[in-house]
């Protein structure tokens, strides 16, 4: 008995066990299923974004990042593109 | 008093619709309630070996659709329970035979004389599905606490939230509390929370189910002395309303079950 609890605080320590192992095979083959969206399309998306964007504004292209995120049922799209601040823009 | 049509699906085969639909149909008239279940796999017919009423069928719903005879004449009516009717699917024919919009009007003609018109769905996401999720009013998801099964039910909630049916209600079917226990299976909590839908039931894998089917009599049919009977019959009462507790801590080992699959994956 004593035993027994002990292998099981144990095991509860060694994190992967199969169950958690299929929890997180499963939680990104899910994310993937539901966006449909590759990682080549990320930065097709991303180059896309690039070009239109520093048409109007100056941009720090070379830290844009375009990434996709999951919820529990809906996912969404995540651009960040910092701005060149008058600062940066003046010393170029 | 108009039905509510319920569709049971679940993207994988195998996972246990059919004995879902045909205990659920059990579970439900034994209450009673005024339940018709109806076969939708058409050429793949098995609700009618699970019911044990196999040697009854004389029409089938393409039978029905192409008007070689009345709705009436291809139910077939259990005789252990008064209220339970089955509509057999046609064995052989394929699933170009039915339309959804056949679906529709079957089911409009069911609804006025039953409570509840239970849909057992083809397994895949092809025509067999399209046809059998166009009447409902709400739909079952089963899973198995497995990798294929939880993502394929993933699709399928997708495709029914694309279609905008529903509500979809999940069922995992085959829980292994031992294997939870281990760790070794994925918890409910788990597959609820990956899922992101509303629970309506837990069925454990029991033997006694074969056993049952062997012989031709839902498990729901005997007296509620099994767990897995109970868990028909709890599934059926929420779906009628009732709060039911996701299980009865009487027997021995089943309160440590119930604690560690809602902790397991829970966190």
């Amino acid at each position: 008995m004593a035993m027994r609890t002990l292998e099981r605080l144990l095991s509860r320590r060694r994190k992967s066990s199969s169950g958690e192992v299929a929890k997180e095979r499963l939680r990104l083959v899910l994310a993937h299923d539901r966006a449909s969206i590759s990682p080549a399309l990320l930065d097709t998306l991303k180059d896309e974004i690039i070009t239109v964007i520093s048409r109007h504004i100056a941009i720090d292209t070379e830290s844009v990042q375009v990434t996709f995120s999951q919820g529990t049922r809906e996912s969404r799209l995540v651009a960040d593109i910092p701005l060149l601040s008058q600062r940066r823009r003046r010393k170029r | 008093m108009a039905a509510r049509v319920i569709t049971i699906t679940s993207g994988k085969g195998g996972v246990g619709k059919t004995t879902l639909a045909a205990n659920l149909g059990v579970a439900l008239a034994r209450q009673g309630q005024r339940v018709v279940v109806v076969d939708a796999d058409v050429g793949l017919r098995n609700l009618d070996v699970m019911l044990g009423l196999e040697n009854r069928i004389v029409y089938d719903l393409v039978d029905v659709i192409e008007k070689r005879c009345r709705l009436r004449q291809a139910l077939v009516r259990d005789r252990r329970l008064s209220e339970l009717f089955l509509l057999p699917a046609a064995q052989t024919r394929d699933k170009s035979a039915v339309r959804p919009d056949d679906m529709v009007s079957v089911c409009e003609n069911l609804r006025e004389q039953h409570d509840f018109i239970l849909i057992d769905s083809p397994a895949g996401i092809e025509q067999g599905f399209r046809y059998a999720i166009a009447p409902a009013d709400e739909i079952i998801i089963v899973t198995n606490p497995e990798i294929a099964a939880v993502r394929d039910a993933d699709r399928v909630i997708g495709l029914i939230e694309a279609e905008e049916q529903g509500p979809a209600q999940l069922i995992v079917n085959r829980v292994k509390p031992d294997m939870i226990r281990r760790g070794e299976m994925l918890g409910i909590a788990a597959v609820v929370e990956l899922l992101a839908i509303d629970l309506i039931g837990v069925v454990p894998e029991d033997e006694a189910i074969l056993i049952a089917t062997n012989q031709g009599r839902p498990i729901a049919l005997s007296s509620d002395s099994s767990m897995t009977g109970r868990a028909f019959h709890n599934i059926a009462r929420r779906l009628r309303g009732e709060e039911v507790p996701f299980l009865t801590l009487r027997e021995q080992g089943v309160l440590e079950w119930l604690f560690r699959f809602m902790r397991s994956g829970g966190d």
